[in-house]
């Protein structure tokens, strides 16, 4: 047995960070269009008209039932049939994640307006505001400062989901790493590596967190 | 006699099941102060609250400057953007400071400016006694001090009249007073007003009418004199027997 080789590691750093720019692209979009169109969807679920209800809970409830890597192929292969023409591994890989994590972001975002004394709502819209703008004014903020550690937690969970795209063929960290391994035949030092890395930012991002979250709650 | 601000006519509504306004009335001329009291679960803050459209309605008619509340076309934001309301409980926004919190829907309704908004804020915060707690924030303040920064938020739109929901009832007995003052000076000020309360004395004081409300139903309206000194409803004699004898 030989020993480890951990300047295999130091070589590949370009390569390796070229496929962390993607794992960070990835959580980024899909948290920015997750809790965007999660937003939608809450206020859908939350709306009176019970044609959007019933649409919204429908949505959430069909995203949710499905694996990550089952819409990931679904849209690998769909997108560029709907369209006509290619998209890339890495704009599929986005519509994917966000239409995934917006059933997430939706559940939570619905959990924190109901969490809004309803009587807020009702000093917006008895001031003159819309429906819309007393959700936007009022509720939401609310909302939002209730819902922000759950919403990174997830964003922490859909940051190692990312290491799923190795399926559609698109180059994040863990595929890069997986790819040196093979290539270089060093598998223990290219996956221990992986793992410190994802345990390294995961670790302090939950810490982040809850430090985060104590001023809120006081 | 001017024409009514509020006017409601044989108003029902049913929660599921149950019949909680069975045809209330009530009209409400300009620079009138109405007073409704009665017992508990009577209805009271339901009907209030379908004054301006926050609760809907199955039967009967309200109408706001001749504006029909229950009509489906009707630019509900719009009319209620011209009643104040205050709330049993505050609803001051936590998030927001006092200033922003009065200066939140003249800014976004009406669209004014942010400092024709405050300074617009701050003259009615001078007016409630509160000029020095422009940058507090609502967890900062007393219910009685929380009660009158709803009161002139709800001031800062101009209303044409006001609506107060229990405007005391959870307050400490030591802040009653400072809220009713504000409240009394508004009426004397010649503000229309609908007021649903406990707080006979105000009535007395500052009301030019009291409906008394029991199960759904507007049992007396009456000039306050005549509804104090010989109330005609058994319903209501027994009301007031119980809540002045202390």
């Amino acid at each position: 047995m030989t020993g480890f080789d951990w300047g295999v590691i130091v070589r590949a750093l370009p390569f390796l960070w070229d496929g962390m720019k993607v794992s960070l692209m990835l959580t980024g979009a899909g948290v920015l269009g997750g809790v965007l169109l999660g937003t939608v969807l809450a206020i859908m679920r939350l709306s009176p008209y019970r044609a959007l209800s019933v649409a919204a809970a429908a949505y959430v409830t069909t995203f949710r039932s499905l694996p990550l890597i089952l819409i990931l192929f679904w849209f690998y292969f769909l997108v560029p049939l709907a369209l006509g023409r290619p998209v890339g591994a890495f704009a599929s890989a986005v519509i994917a994640f966000i239409l995934f994590e917006a059933a997430y972001f939706g559940e939570i975002i619905r959990a924190g307006i109901s969490s809004v004394r309803r009587g807020q709502l009702l000093a917006a819209k008895a001031s003159g505001m819309t429906h819309l703008q007393a959700l936007r004014l009022v509720v939401l903020p609310q909302a939002f400062r209730a819902m922000t550690p759950v919403m990174l937690t997830q964003s922490i969970v859909m940051f190692q989901d990312t290491s799923l795209v190795y399926v559609i063929t698109l180059r994040d960290f863990m595929t890069v790493a997986s790819i040196v391994a093979g290539r270089d035949g060093r598998v223990v030092e290219l996956y221990t590596f992986a793992a410190v890395v994802y345990f390294v930012i995961c670790f302090s991002a939950s810490l982040a967190v809850r430090s985060l979250c104590r001023p809120a709650i006081a | 006699m001017s024409a009514a601000v509020i006017l409601a006519e044989g108003v029902e509504k049913w929660f599921g099941a149950a019949h909680v306004l069975k045809g209330c009335s009530l009209s409400v001329s300009r620079g009138e102060v109405v007073v409704i009291c009665g017992p508990s679960g009577s209805g009271k803050s339901t009907f209030i609250k379908c004054m301006n459209g926050l609760e809907p309605f199955q039967r009967g008619r309200i109408l706001v400057e001749g504006v029909s509340v229950g009509e489906p076309a009707t630019d509900l934001p719009k009319l209620r953007a011209r009643i104040g309301m205050v709330f049993q409980h505050f609803e001051l926004y936590p998030h927001k400071s006092v200033i922003e919190n009065i200066t939140l829907a003249p800014m976004h309704v009406l669209k004014r400016s942010r400092g024709e908004a405050e300074d617009g804020a701050r003259a009615l915060l001078r007016r409630v006694g509160l000029a020095d707690k422009d940058r507090a924030f609502p967890s900062e303040l007393s219910g009685g001090q929380q009660q009158r920064v709803a009161i002139a938020r709800a001031l800062a739109m101009e209303p044409v009249a006001m609506l107060f929901d229990e405007p005391t009832s959870a307050l400490d007995p030591e802040m009653i007073s400072e809220v009713l003052d504000v409240i009394g000076q508004l009426a004397a000020e010649g503000m229309t007003m609908v007021v649903v309360t406990h707080e006979m004395g105000f009535a007395r004081a500052a009301a030019d009418r009291v409906a008394f409300m029991d199960a759904g139903r507007v049992l007396e309206d009456r000039p306050t004199a005549e509804f104090f000194e010989n109330p005609e409803a058994g319903r209501s004699k027994m009301f007031l027997s119980k809540i002045l004898r202390h």
